[in-house]
């Protein structure tokens, strides 16, 4: 396609509380049918978006963190979480899910889909992209 | 790129992350709730103020106005504009990051 945008997910909610979460993962996976440069980005509460861990048979609602584990298979293989939220809630990578992508350039060997950025560093991505859109 | 809020930044923490994660050079428009944290004096200013020295930061009159806040009152530096300032800066600016 030649007129590829790049389009950025920012979630800054945490998930089951409210709907945003599962709302911005929705949009995601209809976004990804049109082969755009996606990238997503994890921020202030959104962190907890994709902790490893979620149990959630006690309080009645369907569990979608595995969704985010399909995100590779879409094509969607950037996903930056910014260090600052991480540390402000006590957290750090390794408590968070392994997410990765299959490299199909280089016999499909796996990759890491989370990187994780400084917010100066996330603040440059950001101002890079052609649409941002917020949940 | 254009960043704007309207959440309180004394309810949210809207207004401090965008702070945090808005690039030099960008800009910042201030409406609704958010309005408040273009006023002096308060806890968030003098983290608003440090952010002038590299961004725009303009705040919605009408929704000043709302609230009781006298121009006079804004942070120095900080710029209002009208609902045709704000159509102009979102189609100036480019890119649009809405902190809701």
């Amino acid at each position: 396609m030649s007129d590829i945008k790049k389009f950025m997910y920012v979630n800054r909610k945490a998930p089951y509380g409210t709907v945003y979460a599962l709302e911005s993962l929705e949009v995601v996976l209809i976004g990804a049918a049109f082969d755009q440069d996606v990238s997503l980005a994890f921020v202030d509460d959104g962190v907890y978006q994709i902790m490893e861990g979620q149990d959630t048979t006690g309080i009645g609602m369907k569990n979608f963190s595995a969704t985010y584990r399909a995100l590779g298979d879409y094509e969607i293989t950037k996903l930056y979480v910014e260090k600052e939220s991480l540390e402000a809630r006590g957290l750090s990578v390794e408590d968070l899910m392994e997410l990765t992508w299959e490299d199909e350039d280089e016999d499909y060997e796996e990759k890491p889909s989370i990187i994780l950025v400084s917010s100066a560093e996330l603040a440059e991505v950001m101002a890079g992209q052609d649409v941002v859109l917020s949940f | 790129m254009l960043h704007t809020v309207n959440k309180s930044p004394f309810e949210r923490n809207s207004l401090e992350s965008c702070l945090r994660l808005s690039a030099a050079g960008s800009a910042i428009l201030l409406f609704e709730d958010a309005v408040v944290g273009a006023v002096q004096g308060t806890k968030i200013a003098d983290a608003v103020s440090a952010a002038l020295s590299d961004r725009e930061i303009y705040v919605l009159g009408p929704d000043l106005a709302a609230r009781g806040f006298d121009q006079s009152k804004l942070i120095d530096g900080i710029q209002v504009v009208d609902y045709g300032g704000f159509v102009d800066l979102s189609v100036d600016k480019g890119t649009v990051q809405a902190w809701v």
